[in-house]
């Protein structure tokens, strides 16, 4: 069980590492084999944040990506819905599962990813670039700071796949 | 709330929720709710539904996959349900068999399909191996390479639930109301579905070995406490809950209809 959660893992962090830079100075690949990237905030159910003015643009991480498989199907909120922190705003598809993605601030959504809707899998192939989910105008920008760094949230990575 | 039964040293407990013909619509309807308002373990286990009845996964598109026609003829409902996977169409001779747990229910498993099913696999295989050559065959349970359980799952934040749908018997005419699917596992080498499907009943003598023999291989990993339908009604929901499961329309069934014509033409 251990050795297909690590295969799965490094597998996609191979492809993450001919991908094109990041606007964001990414890291170095973590010992867990998922990449992170420096500047970014991550929450403990596997979701990122770019915090940009006044916008949040909220995706799953690739550690969540890696571990789900591809993605076949993605429901997302329609803008103007409000959503909270720790609850759920949509769900994707994987290998038979449906797995709920939550958002890591409160807010309203300004802007869903409609290209998802024809290319799910740019949640797997573009995680942190065209595969981003919703964009969140924040009501407590506050709630970033309990959010992990990309060093404390490879840590976590690091020690949950190794239960 | 009393428990009748002593709870086995350090195993979390799961409650089993016994039914007998619910209709696949309510149990669908109460496994949602179970699944994100309750704290609790459950297996919920049903012989059989009262009518054939088509479900799809939750990105499921009746035009891609169920024979319109026959279907508004026959007026099969037609469900989406809430987890992923794929199509079915199930009758009085299907056995479900459903497993809600907290994420920290098995120790050192991680909630994700894989690590659920792969776990799963070997618990039902617990059960199977004696009756025939059982295996967890790309995400579907089989024997050698005959399909005869379909499963699904539904992760959220710190539960999740894995359900499947064993062939214990079908009849083979509904299979002409599902199309043959786009997006099919390798070992099913395009076989029809009778080709490809086979039933519980040719493998194992009973239904009560199979059931009994579950709830055996749960108990080595919960303490199992006997749970009434009629006890639901204590259970604490969140009000009224905005699940995703969905009986289609006629409307929605003619809708695709005409689409399925025109992608014909």
């Amino acid at each position: 069980m251990a050795l297909k959660l690590w295969a799965s893992s490094a597998a996609n962090a191979l492809k993450l590492s001919s991908r094109a830079a990041a606007p964001f100075p990414a890291s170095s690949i973590s010992r867990c084999f998922s990449s992170v990237i420096d500047g970014f905030r991550y929450s403990d159910s596997h979701e990122w944040v770019k915090h940009q003015g006044d916008v949040a643009t909220i995706g799953i991480t690739d550690h969540a990506q890696g571990h789900l498989g591809e993605v076949v199907f993605v429901e997302l909120p329609e803008s103007g819905t409000s959503v909270t922190k720790g609850s759920g705003f949509g769900a994707v598809e994987s290998v038979k599962a449906t797995s709920d993605v939550n958002s890591p601030v409160s807010g309203e959504v300004i802007e869903v990813n409609s290209k998802l809707t024809g290319t799910p899998g740019l949640i797997n192939t573009s995680t942190y670039e065209d595969g981003w989910m919703i964009k969140v105008k924040p009501s407590d920008p506050s709630e970033l700071q309990s959010l992990m760094d990309s060093k404390e949230y490879s840590k976590f990575c690091e020690e949950e796949d190794a239960h | 709330m009393a428990l009748p039964q002593a709870i086995k040293a350090g195993l979390p407990c799961m409650n089993l929720l016994r039914m007998t013909a619910v209709p696949i619509l309510e149990q669908l309807y109460l496994e949602e709710r179970l699944l994100r308002t309750s704290a609790e373990n459950w297996c919920i286990i049903n012989h059989g539904t009262s009518l054939p009845t088509i479900v799809m996964g939750i990105s499921g598109r009746p035009s891609e996959l169920v024979e319109l026609k026959p279907v508004l003829r026959d007026q099969i409902p037609v469900i989406r349900r809430f987890s992923g996977g794929g199509t079915v169409i199930i009758d009085n001779g299907t056995l479900f068999v459903s497993l809600i747990c907290n994420k920290n229910a098995i120790p050192g498993l991680q909630p994700y399909p894989h690590p659920i099913m792969s776990w799963t696999g070997q618990m039902y295989g617990q059960v199977l191996h004696e009756f025939g050559d059982f295996h967890l065959r790309e995400n579907d349970y089989a024997f050698n390479s005959h399909k005869f359980g379909g499963n699904a799952q539904s992760i959220i934040k710190d539960r999740w639930i894995h359900h499947t749908s064993f062939l214990w018997d079908y009849d083979a005419r509904n299979m002409e109301y599902l199309k043959l699917p786009s997006r099919a596992p390798k070992y099913r080498s395009a076989r029809s579905h009778v080709e490809f499907l086979c039933r519980m009943k040719n493998y194992v003598p009973s239904r009560t070995t199979f059931i009994e023999g579950t709830i055996k291989s749960l108990g080595g990993h919960f303490s199992i406490r006997p749970f009434d339908l009629d006890e639901l009604g204590s259970l604490s929901g969140s009000g009224s809950l905005s699940g995703s499961t969905k009986l289609l329309t006629r409307q929605e069934l003619e809708e695709a209809y005409s689409f399925q014509c025109v992608a014909v033409r």
